[in-house]
């Protein structure tokens, strides 16, 4: 008599396998495989999205997961977090400015008219859904043509590369509280440090950058809908090519090694007493991560905001809770954990059947001898 | 450093490594303390082994004999995975089915049932490392109270179990004090395991990956379950309706953890060993005395 239910588990995990890789290739001789150029073009906001939430800025490995992982945000991510963990720490950044920023888009929703104007750049934030049924068919001819003609038409009136943060502007009006610049404070790293709570904001926002987009979104959202009061106002949404600066590995002078496309948004909560003497100000959120992703860094923004009120004040909302924000939102751990659960569990289940069992014969018992009294 | 697969020995980086094996070596020195580190993404899923496995990862090295089980068997999904896993990223180390032959021990669920020596060291995987979980949600709570050894709503909640159920209906991760001070989680062990924990010869190590804790049980060490004077603690009952101890259906022994299932040509319930080596011994030995 052999083992039934748990024996052959290393073929069973190759059929599996190559299961999946006949899906990826089912289309067969009429098929061409995914090439990485049209996953970051075409699929930019998924391929930004992978590259966010698996913490780690590589667009060519980032493609590389979203094709092998056939589009599964949470498993491409995944990838790209492992490839992570086997790479050392070299050295820190300083403080980037992202006053700097190559701009492809710039918005304040709390001005008008804002120092260097608004700049609604790429965005579907206005555009009916509708199905634009015309790209069912689309001929490689046409799709071609629209990227050569739109540029053949782009007025020559040159808009600037960079323009200054709306911020900056609100701070010298006083309506905002003075920079707090603590430049002996190292930056938490979260890859590098469990999170022992009370945690440090930096750790807070390293921890949302990189959370997960849906999950981020629905504990904001609690927030917005009446679970929290943070009422955001957006200073600015600003998505550009950030420079990134390294120290010289001889001379140890700041050198820019590259730029990442990142999302920034600042938002601007009501005023609160201060508790240090100062007059009233606006309060503030930051949200900020990896590709074009303006859900996520509006969201996170909003969470930084409730999550400092909660700091001060104790939490009266989940979103408010550091613990249970911060614990909850890390899209690898969250779909791991749940996934584990479809592995068997016979140990556990036989223990519980077990207590189950005990339980109810002394319940029968009982209420058999309570017949008889 | 050897490279593997384009992956150097052992996955992580030496960085990595050399955190897990200090928070071991702390982990030791407080036994039963959940020393929290950075945790490393693995390539498999959070859940499946990633705390145990960057144990294991960061302990092994040539000359090492690995055996993985899950379940108490050797063959299923995921000890397969987590087996060919570490035979890839790690060349010069070799794995083993057998117990006594391995020098490191990596498992879910289940401690085997042959009793472990000085020279072996079991990794337990680790969902849930905190045995305060079930009765406090913050972690920052539940630190201050493991740091007064204030266990005192875990036994509310044994003494509410027993009032309303007329029994403590914890059957899995059963609170288990260390050494007099820390009560652990001992992971997804059945109450079966635990006495095993007791002045075990071998060091016990277990790890959570995405609660990022490591802790342990060193060798000789006490570990006692949580109960009251009055109602001890009692593991899982594996008697027929007639009182006599099961055997399994397979070897005959009387003394395993068994797995129950439903053969299904015949209809019938069927007890098996759990811990597909220990089964296979018995059959070893039973075939050698009748020969």
């Amino acid at each position: 008599m052999s083992y039934v239910a748990i024996k052959g588990g290393g073929r069973a995990i190759q059929g599996a396998e190559a299961l999946l890789e006949y899906l990826r290739t089912e289309q067969g001789r009429g098929g061409l495989p995914l090439d990485l150029e049209t996953i970051q073009s075409q699929l930019r906001f998924l391929h930004g999205r992978v590259m966010s939430e698996g913490g780690l800025y590589h667009p060519e490995l980032a493609a590389l997961a979203i094709k092998q992982f056939m589009g599964d945000s949470l498993e491409a991510a995944f990838a790209l977090r492992a490839y992570r963990s086997t790479k050392p720490r070299l050295c820190e950044s300083p403080v980037l400015d992202t006053g700097a920023m190559r701009l492809v888009r710039r918005i304040s929703s709390a001005f008008k008219d804002i120092p260097g104007g608004q700049m609604l750049g790429a965005s579907p934030d206005f555009s009916l859904r509708l199905l634009r049924l015309e790209l069912l068919d689309e001929s490689p001819e046409r799709f071609q043509e629209i990227a050569a003609s739109w540029l053949d038409d782009l007025p020559d009136d040159k808009m600037p590369d960079s323009l200054p943060k709306v911020l900056d502007h609100l701070r010298q009006e006083g309506l905002l509280p003075k920079y707090k610049v603590n430049l002996d404070s190292e930056p938490f790293d979260i890859t590098r440090e469990p999170l022992i709570f009370p945690v440090p904001r930096s750790a807070a926002l390293a921890t949302m950058a990189r959370a997960e987009t849906g999950s981020l979104l629905g504990i904001a959202y609690s927030n917005m809908r009446g679970y929290g009061d943070v009422h955001p106002t957006v200073a600015e949404m600003r998505v550009g090519y950030l420079p990134i600066l390294l120290p010289h590995p001889v001379t140890g002078e700041a050198i820019e090694v590259g730029e990442v496309l990142i999302t920034e948004c600042e938002v601007v909560a009501m005023y609160e007493e201060s508790g240090d003497h100062d007059i009233p100000r606006f309060t503030l959120g930051y949200g900020a991560c990896f590709g074009h992703n303006e859900v996520k860094a509006l969201a996170m923004a909003i969470l930084d905001r409730s999550l400092q009120k909660g700091m001060r004040d104790g939490p009266a909302n989940p979103s408010e809770d550091p613990e249970f924000v911060l614990l909850h939102i890390d899209g690898i751990d969250s779909m791991g954990f749940c996934t584990h659960y479809k592995m068997p569990h016979y140990v556990t289940f036989q223990s519980d059947m077990d207590r189950l069992r005990t339980t109810q014969k002394k319940e029968t018992l009982k209420r058999v001898k309570e017949k008889q009294q | 450093m050897t490279e593997t697969n384009g992956y150097q020995f052992g996955f992580l980086d030496e960085y990595a490594k050399k955190e897990v094996r200090r928070s071991v070596l702390k982990a030791i020195a407080l036994p039963g303390y959940q020393v929290p580190y950075s945790s490393r993404e693995m390539p498999m899923g959070r859940g499946f082994g990633t705390g145990g496995l960057q144990l294991t990862l960061a302990l092994i090295g040539a000359g090492e004999v690995l055996k993985v089980i899950d379940q108490g068997s050797d063959d299923s999904v995921n000890a397969v995975n987590l087996r060919t896993f570490v035979e890839m990223t790690c060349p010069d180390i070799s794995t083993t089915t057998k117990t006594q032959e391995a020098t490191l021990i990596q498992s879910r669920h289940r401690i085997p049932e042959k009793a472990l020596t000085e020279r072996q060291v079991l990794v337990l995987q680790v969902p849930y490392p905190d045995a305060l979980t079930v009765v406090e949600a913050s972690e920052d709570r539940r630190k201050a109270m493991h740091g007064e050894a204030d266990y005192s709503r875990l036994l509310v909640k044994l003494y509410e179990d027993i009032v309303t159920f007329d029994e403590i209906t914890i059957s899995h991760r059963y609170p288990t004090r260390i050494n007099g001070h820390y009560i652990i989680d001992p992971s997804p062990i059945p109450r079966f395991d635990v006495p095993k924990m007791h002045q075990s010869p071998a060091l016990i190590l277990l790890g959570a990956g995405r609660e990022k804790k490591i802790y342990a049980v060193p060798p000789y060490t006490e570990a006692i379950p949580l109960a009251f004077e009055d109602v001890p603690f009692r593991v899982e009952d594996f008697s027929d309706a007639q009182g006599r101890r099961r055997p399994c259906q397979r070897c005959g022994c009387r003394l395993s953890y068994l797995d129950e299932f439903i053969n299904s040509t015949t209809g019938d319930k069927v007890y098996q060993c759990s811990d597909v080596d220990w089964c296979n011994d018995q059959l070893e030995m039973a075939r050698e005395q009748a020969a």
